[in-house]
Parts: C-alpha cells; sequence; structure tokens
C-alpha cells in the first residue's frame, strides 16, 4: 500500500504526521485543564462547590487533595479553578496565589512570594522590603483587615503541601489555618500532596485548626476505562483540519483498542502503574515511532515503548562494560556467594580475578595491576559498587570495603545478552568451582 | 532689625505680675508674666512668657509679631530696665521688596514668616509690648483659612531667613503648638484637671479671641483631611439666630439618626448639615462660661452658649454641630463623654466635677422616643453625677430663657431619665440576648448594650498616628460583588457553624470565665500585676474564653466599674522569632518601632519606671511554648516585669500543655509565673452537645440524634470543639448534595453526619492499597513475605525483590525488572504506605511499612 503512495501524497501525510504529533505531545506534556477528567467526579464536585462558597459566599475553608503521584491532583484543582473564574461574579472577585514547597523551601520566601501574587508590596511604596518578622506581621495586619461580606477571597494553593509542614513552627501553616478559623478575609487554603500521613504531620495546634476535609485521588479506575482513557487520549480532536485524516486516524486507534497484542500490552503495563503519566509515557514514546511512510500507531509500536518503558537500566549499562569489567563484576560476585553479601575491597576481588586469569583463563589477557584498579574505578563511577564509608583522601583505594549493587540474577541476565562473551567467562560466572 | 523707639500715645503702666526669679549667672530677675495697664481705663492685659506679642513698630497699622521668650528686668539699661527677648516674625510687608518675589506666590492677608536670623537683636525693651496676638503654626500641606474674620490670629507656615523662605520644620510647629497649648491664656481644655477651676480674668473682647484661639489651636492639631471643615471636632451650640430652616433641618436629621445604631452614621448626618464657616456670627456678643469647658482629652468638644440680645424670634435651636475630620476619633471622643474616665478619675463613685452640657444636651434629644420605655424600667441607683448634671441642666436652660420649644421638652422630663444612663437602660431593656451575670446587674444591662453597638477588639486609647509609609496599613482589595448571604436553613447553618461565627456567648466555660474574669479584675481593682497561666488541648475555648473576659471588662470599663486598662495580644505563633515578642509588644503599645534588643530595653524601662497616673496592661501571650529560648529570657521577663510594682501588668498566658512550667522552664521563671494556673479539661459530649444547640438556636437543620452522636463521637475522639463544628457543616453540605431538588433540603441525618465523620477520621490507607497496581500490590506481598521470613520488620530492597521474583515465579507470572520494582518501591514510598532510606541507597535501601502488617493483608485479601 505505502509502495504505490506518489510522493506528494506522502509530503501531506508527513505534513499531517507532524500535526498529529504536535497536538498529542502538547497532550500528554501539558497538563491542560482542558482535558476531561477520569473517575472524579464525586472529588471535583466536592472541591467546586467549596471553592464557590469561598468565592460567593466568603465563607473560609481548607482543604487537603491527597493522592498519590500522578492521580490528577493539579488537573483537578485547575480544572476547578479555571470552572470558577468562568462564573462570572466570583471573575473579578477572587485572588489566587500559588505556592510550591519545593520553590518556597521556607516560610520567609513563602511570605514574600505571597505578598508579591497579592500585590501588597505597592503599598509599601519605596519601602525595601522588610525583615521576615516585618513581613509576616505586615500580611497578618493585611489578611486581619478583611471581613466575610467586604474583603475579596483568596484562595492559596499549596503545591507538595507536605514540605510546608516542615517549615519551622509550621508558621505560615498556622496563620493560613488561623484566618481560614476567624473572621478574617475569606480564604480557602488547598493543600496538595501524595503523602497519605500527612495529618500526622501537623502540629496538634495547627491540625487543630485544619478542617479535616480531605479530598482522595486514588486510580480507582479499572481496565476497562484505562482502555478507553488509552482511545480518549490518543483521538484526534473534531477541529483537526483534514477530516478524514482524522477519521482514518480514530479509527485506527478503534481497531488498536480492539487488538489482542496492544490489550495485552496495556494490561502489562495496566499493571505496573495506574499512573495516567506512565501511559502518557508509552504513548509518546510510541507515536515518536511513526514514519510518514504509515502514519498510524501500530500494535508493533506500542510493543516497542513498552518494551523501552519496562526495561531494567542497568543491565543495559552492563551491557556497555568491558570484558575485564565483566571479569571483576563477576569475581565479586563469587566473593558475594562465598563471604554471604560482606563487603569486599579491591585487593579481594583483584586475587579473585587473578585466580581465575592464571588457571584457565586463554581469552582474557592479564592486566596489570592499575588497569584493573582503573577498571574497578570506573564501577564505582557507574554506581555499580559503591563504598560502604565515604571515601576519605589519606585512606587506601584498595583495601575500601565495597557493596556489588546488582542482583546475581540481573548479573547472570545481563550476560546471556552481553555481545560477545568469551565462553570461558561465562562458565566462570555460572560457578567459581568449576576452576578448582 | 533696629531698636524699636517707644512712642506713646496713652500712657500704659507696666508692671511685673509674680515673684521674680533670680537667673544668677545673668545678674537679672526673670519674670513669667506682666501686666499692662491702661492709664484711666480699668482693663488689664496680662502678658506671659511664650505667648504671641504685639511690639510696636514703624507702622501703626502694622505692628510687629514677636514670640515673648523671656521677661526680665535689666538695671545696667539705661532707657529702660523692663526688658524682654523675643523671637521676631516677619510679615510679608517687612520682607524686602527685591526678596518679595522668592515666596512664588501671593501670601495670605494673615500670614507670617518665622525669622530665622540669628543676627537679629532680639532684646527688646518690654513696655513697647502692646498686646498679645494668636500664632498658629501650619504644617506645609495646611491651607490657610481665608474666611478668617479675626485679625487678631496670624499664621505661620513657612520661615525667612533673609535669603529664601523655608517650610517650617516639624519641631518648630510642635514647638509652637505646645507653646500655645501651655500657655493659660489659650485655656487648652486637656486633662489637667485644674485647668477648669482656674478663673482668668478677661475682658469680652479677649473671650472672643480666646475662642477664636481654641478655635484655631485644635484646628492645627489635626490632619488636614477636610480642607473645608478643619475645624474644631465637635461644637455645639446654643444659638438663638434667624437661620430657622437650617437649624430645624440639623435638629431633625439629628433626631432622626440618633435612632440608627450604628454611632457613626449618625457623625455623618452632623457632618453633611454643618455649615462651614467657623463662626456663625460675626460679631455676635458670645459669651462662655468658664464651667462649660469639659476636660476632654480626644476630641475636645468645643461649645459655646450664646445668647443674641436683640433675637427676633423666641425660638432658642439647639444646633448640633459636629465636624468630622476622623470620624473614629470624634467617635472615641463620644465614648469617652458617655462614661468619662479619662485623666486621674478611676473610679466610678468619683461625680464628675466638670459637667459636660453638649453631652446631657444631646441626650434629650434622644429622650423623645425613649421616653416610653423609659418610665417602665426599673430605677437604678442614681449617681451623685447625674443629679448634679441634672440641677446644671436646669440652670443652663433657664439661662437661656424660658422660650424653648415644647417640642424639645427637655424641661419636663424626669430626672431618671436625663442621668447618664437612663438611656442606656432603654436599649438594654429591649436587648433581647440574655448575658451572662458577674457582678451587677447595671454592669450587666450596659455591657450587653454596648457589645450591640461596637466592636471590642481593641481599646479606644489609642491615639491615631500619622500615616506614613512605615505604616501603611495594607488591606486585601475589597470585593466588588458583594458576597452573598445565605438563603436556605442549611447554608444558614453553616454560616453559624463556621469556626469564625463568634458566639454570643460562650456555654460550657461559665467556670473558666469566671475565674479569669475575677482574676483579671482584682488586678485592675487592686492595680496590681500578676500572671496567669492557662493550659489545654486544642480547641477547647481558651483563647475564645480570654477574648470573652476581655470584652466583658472592656465593656465594664468603658461603663467605670472597673479602671481602664490597654489590652495587648500577641501569638508565639505569629512571631518569627521569640524575641520579636518585644517588637510586637512595644508597637501595639505605644505605637514604636524598634529592633529586638532596643524594644526589651525599652519595655523593662517603661515596667519599671512609669508613672503611677498609667492604666493597666493587660497582655495575652497565646502559644507560650514558642517563646522558649535557650537562656529563657524572653520568658523570664514576660513574667518579671507583672512583678513591678509600677508595672501594673497582667499577663495571661495559653498553651497547650498542662506542665510546660515544669518541663521547658527554669526554676526561676517558673517560679516568677506562680501557681495561678487554669486547665481546660477537652469538652464532654453533653458540652458539645450544647455548644452545638446553642449555635443552631431557633434554626431546625439538624435531627436531635445526629448532634448528639456527632458530639459524642468527637468527645471521644478529642473533645476538640472545632472538629465538631466542621464535621457537622461538612454535614450538611452532604445533605445539600444528596438532596438533588434545591429549594427544600431536608434535614441532617445520622447518616449523613456518619459519612461525614467516616470521610474525615478514616484511614486513607487502606482503600489506597486497593485501589494501587497489581504490582504495587505484589511488591506489597512480598515485603510481608520476607518479613515473615527473617523475622525482622525491616528488609532491604534486595531482599525483598528476590522475594518478589521467587512469588512471581512460583505463581509463573512474569517478573518485573529491577528498575519496574524499584519505581514501584519508590512509589509506594511517597505515599508512605512504606518507610524508605533515600533511594540513592539503591540496592540496600531498608525498608519498612508504615501501616500493621494486619491491614496491608486485611486490604490485600479483599479483591
Amino acid at each position: 500500500m505505502s509502495g504505490r503512495k506518489s510522493k506528494s501524497n506522502s509530503l501531506i501525510q508527513a505534513e499531517y504526521l507532524s500535526q498529529v504529533q504536535r497536538i498529542l505531545r502538547e497532550r500528554f506534556c501539558h497538563q491542560s485543564p482542558h482535558g476531561n477528567l477520569f473517575g472524579v467526579q464525586v472529588q471535583y464536585k466536592h472541591l467546586i462547590e467549596l471553592l464557590k462558597r469561598t468565592a460567593i459566599h466568603g465563607e473560609s475553608n481548607s482543604v487537603l487533595i491527597i493522592g498519590p503521584r500522578g492521580s490528577g491532583k493539579t488537573m483537578l484543582i485547575n480544572h476547578a479553578l479555571k470552572e470558577l473564574m468562568e462564573v462570572e461574579e466570583v471573575n473579578e472577585n477572587v485572588l489566587q496565589v500559588h505556592l510550591n514547597g519545593l520553590l518556597q523551601i521556607n516560610d520567609k520566601t513563602a511570605l514574600k512570594e505571597i505578598t508579591r501574587q497579592l500585590n501588597l508590596e505597592n503599598v509599601v511604596g519605596d519601602k525595601v522590603f522588610g525583615s521576615f518578622a516585618e513581613n509576616l506581621s505586615f500580611l497578618l495586619e493585611a489578611l486581619k483587615k478583611g471581613d466575610r461580606t467586604s474583603s475579596c477571597p483568596v484562595i492559596f494553593i499549596l503545591d507538595e503541601f507536605d514540605l510546608f509542614a516542615h517549615h519551622k513552627n509550621q508558621t505560615l501553616l498556622y496563620n493560613l489555618f488561623d484566618i481560614s478559623q476567624s473572621a478574617q478575609t475569606p480564604v480557602a487554603v488547598i493543600g496538595l500532596t501524595c503523602r497519605l500521613d500527612i495529618l500526622e504531620l501537623l502540629e496538634k495546634r495547627v491540625k487543630s485548626r485544619f478542617s479535616h476535609r480531605q479530598i482522595h485521588l486514588m486510580n480507582s479506575f479499572g481496565f476497562p476505562q484505562y482502555l478507553k482513557i488509552f482511545k480518549e487520549q490518543l483521538s484526534l480532536p473534531a477541529v483537526f483540519p483534514d477530516k478524514i485524516f482524522a477519521e482514518k486516524w480514530n479509527e485506527n486507534v478503534q481497531s488498536l483498542s480492539e487488538d489482542r497484542s496492544v490489550r495485552e500490552i496495556l494490561q502489562k503495563h495496566f499493571n505496573v502503574s495506574k499512573n495516567l503519566r506512565s501511559l502518557h509515557m508509552l504513548l509518546m514514546l510510541a507515536l515518536n515511532r511513526i514514519t510518514p511512510s504509515y502514519p498510524f500507531v501500530t500494535a508493533a509500536h506500542l510493543m516497542e515503548a513498552n518494551q523501552l518503558c519496562s526495561m531494567d537500566s542497568k543491565a543495559n549499562i552492563v551491557h556497555g562494560l568491558s570484558v575485564l569489567e565483566i571479569c571483576l563484576i563477576i569475581a565479586m560476585k563469587h566473593l558475594n556467594d562465598i563471604y554471604e553479601e560482606e563487603p569486599f575491597n579491591f585487593q579481594m576481588v583483584y586475587n579473585e580475578f587473578q585466580k581465575f586469569v592464571q588457571r584457565k583463563a586463554h581469552s582474557v589477557y592479564n592486566f596489570e595491576k592499575p588497569v584493573v584498579m582503573k577498571a574497578f574505578e570506573h564501577l564505582q563511577q557507574l554506581e555499580l559498587i559503591r563504598p560502604m564509608e565515604r571515601t576519605s583522601v589519606n585512606a587506601q583505594r584498595e583495601y575500601q570495603l565495597m557493596k556489588l549493587l546488582l542482583d546475581n540474577t540481573q548479573i547472570m541476565n545481563a550476560l546471556q545478552k552481553y555481545p560477545n562473551c568469551p565462553t570461558d567467562v561465562r562458565q566462570w560466572a555460572t560457578s567459581s568451582l568449576s576452576w578448582l | 532689625m533696629a531698636h524699636y523707639p517707644t512712642r506713646l500715645k496713652t500712657r500704659q503702666i507696666y508692671s511685673w505680675v509674680g515673684r521674680p526669679l533670680l537667673d544668677r549667672k545673668l545678674h537679672c530677675q526673670t519674670y513669667k508674666e506682666m501686666s499692662v495697664k491702661k492709664e484711666g481705663c480699668s482693663t488689664e492685659i496680662h502678658i506671659q512668657v511664650g505667648q504671641f506679642v504685639l511690639i510696636e513698630g514703624d507702622d501703626d497699622e502694622n505692628p510687629y509679631v514677636a514670640k515673648l521668650l523671656e521677661l526680665f528686668e535689666d538695671d545696667s539699661a539705661t532707657y529702660s530696665k523692663k526688658r524682654a527677648r523675643v523671637q521676631w516674625f516677619m510679615r510679608f510687608c517687612e520682607v524686602p521688596v527685591n526678596k518679595q518675589n522668592l515666596l512664588g506666590r501671593k501670601p495670605a492677608a494673615q500670614e507670617i514668616f518665622w525669622y530665622d536670623y540669628p543676627a537679629c537683636n532680639s532684646n527688646i525693651n518690654a513696655e513697647t509690648i502692646i498686646g498679645h496676638v494668636q500664632v498658629v503654626a501650619l504644617a506645609p500641606g495646611e491651607v490657610i483659612p481665608m474666611d478668617l474674620k479675626n485679625e487678631k490670629t496670624f499664621f505661620v507656615k513657612l520661615s525667612w531667613n533673609e535669603k529664601k523662605f523655608e517650610p517650617l520644620s516639624p519641631e518648630l510647629i510642635a514647638q509652637l503648638d505646645k507653646l500655645q497649648e501651655g500657655s493659660p491664656r489659650c485655656q487648652k481644655p486637656l486633662e489637667a484637671k485644674t485647668k477648669s477651676t482656674e478663673s482668668p480674668s478677661w475682658t469680652t473682647e479677649h473671650a472672643v479671641k480666646r475662642i477664636e484661639s481654641r478655635h484655631s489651636t485644635s484646628k492645627s492639631r489635626q490632619t488636614p483631611s477636610h480642607p473645608v471643615t478643619p475645624k474644631a471636632r465637635k461644637r455645639l451650640e446654643l444659638s438663638s439666630f434667624p437661620r430657622t430652616p437650617n437649624t430645624r433641618i440639623s435638629q431633625q436629621i439629628s433626631r432622626a439618626s440618633l435612632d440608627s445604631p450604628g454611632r457613626t452614621k449618625r457623625k455623618v448626618a452632623f457632618s453633611e448639615i454643618t455649615s462651614p464657616s467657623k463662626r456663625s456670627q460675626p460679631d455676635g456678643a458670645q459669651t462662655s462660661s468658664p464651667a462649660l469647658q469639659a476636660p476632654e482629652k480626644t476630641g475636645e468638644i468645643q461649645h459655646s452658649c450664646a445668647k443674641d440680645d436683640k433675637k427676633a424670634s423666641p425660638d432658642c435651636h439647639m444646633v448640633l454641630r459636629t465636624r468630622v475630620p476622623a470620624l473614629k476619633t470624634t467617635e472615641i471622643s463620644e465614648e469617652r463623654t458617655l462614661t468619662p474616665t479619662r485623666g486621674g478619675r478611676k473610679s466610678s463613685v468619683v461625680p464628675l466635677v466638670v459637667l459636660k452640657p453638649e453631652n446631657i444636651r444631646k441626650r434629650e434629644t434622644k429622650e423623645p422616643e425613649f421616653r416610653d420605655e423609659a418610665t417602665s424600667t426599673p430605677h437604678r441607683i442614681r449617681r451623685k453625677s447625674s443629679l448634679l448634671t441634672l440641677n446644671r441642666i436646669r440652670q443652663q436652660l433657664r439661662f437661656l430663657g424660658n422660650s424653648k420649644s415644647d417640642e424639645e421638652g427637655e424641661e419636663f422630663l424626669p430626672a431618671a431619665e436625663i442621668s447618664d444612663s437612663g438611656s442606656e437602660e432603654d436599649e438594654a431593656s429591649t436587648h433581647p440576648l440574655p448575658r451572662r451575670t458577674h457582678s451587677s446587674v447595671s454592669r450587666n444591662l450596659r455591657s450587653s448594650m454596648k457589645s450591640s453597638l461596637q466592636t471590642p477588639s481593641k481599646t479606644p486609647k489609642k491615639t491615631p498616628e500619622p500615616r506614613t509609609p512605615r505604616h501603611a496599613t495594607p488591606r486585601i482589595r475589597s470585593r466588588n460583588l458583594a458576597a452573598q448571604e445565605p438563603t436556605n436553613t442549611l447554608e444558614e447553618a453553616r454560616l453559624r457553624l463556621h469556626v469564625s461565627a463568634v458566639p454570643q456567648s460562650l456555654p460550657c466555660r461559665e467556670q473558666e470565665f469566671q475565674d479569669i474574669y475575677n482574676f483579671v479584675e482584682s488586678k485592675l481593682l487592686d492595680h496590681t500585676g500578676g500572671c496567669m497561666y492557662i493550659s489545654g488541648v486544642p480547641g477547647t475555648g481558651k483563647t475564645a474564653t480570654v477574648h470573652e473576659v476581655i470584652r466583658c471588662l472592656q465593656q465594664a470599663a468603658q461603663a467605670n466599674d472597673v479602671p481602664h486598662f490597654q489590652y495587648i495580644e500577641v501569638n508565639g505563633m505569629k512571631l518569627t522569632e521569640p524575641h520579636q515578642v518585644y517588637v510586637q509588644i512595644l508597637q501595639k503599645l505605644t505605637g514604636q518601632r524598634a529592633t529586638a534588643n532596643h524594644a526589651a530595653e525599652l519595655l523593662a524601662k517603661r515596667f519599671r519606671t512609669r508613672g503611677s497616673s498609667q492604666d493597666t496592661t493587660v497582655l495575652l501571650v497565646d502559644e507560650l511554648d514558642l517563646l522558649w529560648t535557650q537562656k529563657q529570657d524572653v520568658m523570664y521577663n514576660l513574667f518579671d516585669w507583672p512583678t513591678y510594682k509600677e508595672a501594673r501588668l497582667v499577663v495571661l498566658t495559653i498553651a497547650n500543655t498542662m506542665d510546660l512550667p515544669e518541663r521547658i522552664m527554669m526554676n526561676r521563671v517558673s517560679s516568677r509565673l506562680g501557681l495561678t494556673r487554669m486547665s481546660f479539661q477537652p469538652y464532654t459530649h453533653s458540652q458539645l452537645q450544647q455548644i452545638l444547640v446553642s449555635r443552631l438556636k431557633h434554626l431546625k437543620a439538624f435531627e436531635d440524634d445526629a448532634i448528639q452522636l456527632v458530639a459524642r463521637k468527637v468527645a471521644a475522639l478529642s473533645g476538640d470543639a472545632r472538629r465538631c463544628l466542621d464535621i457537622c457543616r461538612r454535614a450538611t453540605e452532604i445533605c445539600e448534595f444528596s438532596h438533588q431538588k434545591p429549594g427544600s433540603p431536608g434535614l441532617v441525618t445520622t447518616a449523613h453526619l456518619l459519612e461525614a465523620v467516616d470521610e474525615m477520621f478514616s484511614s486513607s490507607y487502606i482503600t489506597a492499597i486497593k485501589n494501587s497496581s497489581v504490582l504495587e500490590q505484589s511488591f506489597l506481598r512480598a515485603i510481608l513475605a520476607e518479613f515473615r521470613r527473617s523475622g525482622l520488620e525491616e528488609a532491604t530492597f534486595q531482599q525483598v525483590y528476590s522475594q518478589h521474583v521467587a512469588l512471581c515465579r512460583m505463581e509463573g507470572l512474569p517478573y518485573p525488572t529491577m528498575s519496574e520494582a524499584m519505581a514501584v518501591c519508590s512509589h509506594l514510598g511517597s505515599c508512605r504506605l512504606l518507610l524508605v532510606e533515600p533511594s540513592r541507597n539503591d540496592l540496600l535501601l531498608r525498608v519498612r511499612l508504615n501501616i500493621s502488617q494486619d491491614d496491608v493483608l486485611y486490604a490485600l485479601k479483599e479483591e
């Protein structure tokens, strides 16, 4: 079929393909609030009602959105805020403050950020923003001035909420929750976190001020729904310029979702992780493999992508090692077997390697000790072996105790796949005793 | 400037007044006062040091203006023995003509300039002094009033140093103002108790001048927020000029607005109707009786009872004039007039020595509305002051003539109603709220009335600070659209159940309230200091109870039942660092800003050596445990200051733990804290139920069983009232969701509440495990298997992985690669289902379960 295509046709196809890739990549990488919500309608309703009450009635609230990574916490809040801002009477009346525990690493920077986002810094005028203490009292005063009915509600969104709980005395959280529980400016404090034990992190008086509302996002969908999400994520929108191509693409996606092998791949992927981000990853990898000659996703693409996703990274590193380094790893494996996971040092490994070379090795050249040392250090740099203690300057490197960070099964699997592995090395790996 | 020769037209006799003070350095005698007596005339002018005087000069029309700095007798002088030293002021016409254009604008008619030229001879003959004059210093922003008819008042705004005009420095302005106020001629009705008893002698002409001066001084001290009416803040005038329409309207408006609950509104109404002219009549014979001068502190209420002899109409109208540059200050001043406890007057039994007729008269306008109710109110013990007041009013009315229109009807009022608590009782009797009883009925009534009128959050004592950028008060911008009010029962219930909703009273904490109240009250009455430590788990109403106590005490203070006090609140959690507490206290106490160390010094100085007239300070320290430092100096100081007699500091401290003093405080600190302790027990279920019922009074939103259920649940868990309220609030939401038909939401049932309780308290671990992926679940299984194998509660990742692989082989499943397993492990770790070491340990990282093995098994079993 592809062979008969005219050149211009393939050019058009390539054009379409790049458009498709652009649209889908955007969908996979950006957490756009335009997408649909999957299986979180109840939680969404809870959240949006809460936000509306803050925005319209001026009721202060605090809520935590808890769910594992990739369960759609940020998407949920973005969705809710988008819908909230579309309500006309809310639009002008709500202030938003977005904080992230990874960016605002202490209360001082968090306060500055809040002040900046509330546009309060111009109140201070030409005054250079003062000390931490001044900032705190400044902000608290500002928030204290308001009351339920007349002040503009402020929505605080604290991403990585658990990190805020590690701030000194939890001053920021205490004050935010205190405002939410007293007749001051109406606020909604929304924390996003993946930690299930978040409430145990809060100090008792902070905890008491928190309203204990929790919205859990648990990825509680099954495989049929996962399949539906897969279809929806891969389908082209109706606004795609070429209707015919889009139809063909969507038909292809539909047939893919009914394909047995594709289902198997997806099931496997689903079993490993229900995370939607990992699905995005899989689809992204598959998308990148499409060529203009046949501009549709195939089962083979997905297969390859799945292989990439589930690849063992350390086995890959082992594939790239030299024969000498492989030999050292085998020596370490034997040491582990003999001494039952006790740590070893370079001298022991070298001795073991010497034994192998002297007795039987025909294919392995007897390297000088410094060369072996170099190989050993390379392994350490690759973090395949790890020193037990910190390396000090004057310690002799030959006698530093090390541990191997590879499992026996990993070594054996890697050796199976190792290209051009000498037979005697492979035999040595299977049994150290065979050389005695 | 040249020496001015004396040119006497009529002979004047100059004589010293008062005892001379010998200045040993200059060998001359200085005097404080001088009297000038014109021959053949009985009038006598007294001139004192510090006053502004006119000095004879070359121009008879425009005599020189100066400030008298010193009066002394110089025997060495040949010409005249009576000498004076002055600070000159320049008229604009005295400025050299070629330099007049330096001003850059037209000078105002009465404008003069501070003459800042040290080379000028300031030693003059005292006998050249003609008389005194009024000079008002204006800040650079102020406008010179143009409508002044009085030529005896000058305004100084700039200084002239023979080179250029410069604005007056603030110190200079303050100095000028101070001098003016300090001089007895100006008679500032300040807090000085002796002022009003002093009987200065002056002629009618001077009286006018004096009134004028008072106006101008009061103006100069104000912030010029309103350029047209920057004059006296409040002026009550009894005038009888044929301005009938205006005054009548004003009276009506004032009447009407008196009914309105908000006092500020009334102020606005007054301020709107006042005419901008300061003096309503150019030359009316104004008489001002000294007795009318009230010792006001904040807003000096100017009033003058004027009576026109030539009046045509028999009507005598009362005009309540209020000029309100800053609503707040006047409001305060009015509060003051109701409960006059300024200055040294501390206890309520002291009757008013100087009455405030304006106050009483205002009440008279109020009376007609209240009369009917007032007669039905039980008579309370009438105070001497009220009787005295009554007599004064009667005298006043007689003085004004018997021509009051009957609609006013003041003369016919029963005495009890004019007493300064009459109208309060009226309002109190109609007030439906049941208040807790503490000391006396009268206080109770009064406090309930006050609470409905004002917010007691802060003491009204604070003088308004000048608005500088440093004191900029930030605020969140207000919303364009007003917040919606609740529309149905559930929303109303939700509003009332919010923790922030301040309850009218705190049920179930009566005993604690009483104890704290008694403690603070006794300290206030004794003028001593003391400490109290209040402990209790979060959400048991510690802070709320203390706030309630303070509110009641503030009302009592307003009602004059307890001495006035200043209330300061600090919260350990709202500080960045323990030492910042000094900064906050100092700022709230005095408005000063200082660094922590400096503030500590200032506070220590203040509390150790302060005047006896100062009020008691009540300091609430919330979250005390956060003020702990290595040296414990902060806590030490806080508890040490009250031990000084001069400090009059009552410290109430709040913390969560009962044994905090023993646990973290050094002996010397806990010893100073003393043994006055109070512990708030967690609420029992019946108390929680009572709290809920009281909040939901007259609102049928909950089933009775539901309330009982939530009360029992929370009491069993923590006894935290906040939790209880939050659960109920959530339950109303659930109820609203479940009833799809809008408009007719039913009652909140036990089912809704149980759902809310489950949502808030149920552990999410099990659902999390149930919803995790297959690989995650099998990894957890592998962990369990490994634990069982090793008998330990901890395993390395490598061990778990090999166990995992073995399990998968046994079941014939494809086993995951190491990377996948590691990803699963860290994912579970990030949810805190597992406790893991940092992943750089790779294979060797140790893994633990964060929940019990039984829970994991239970969660994994139910598939």
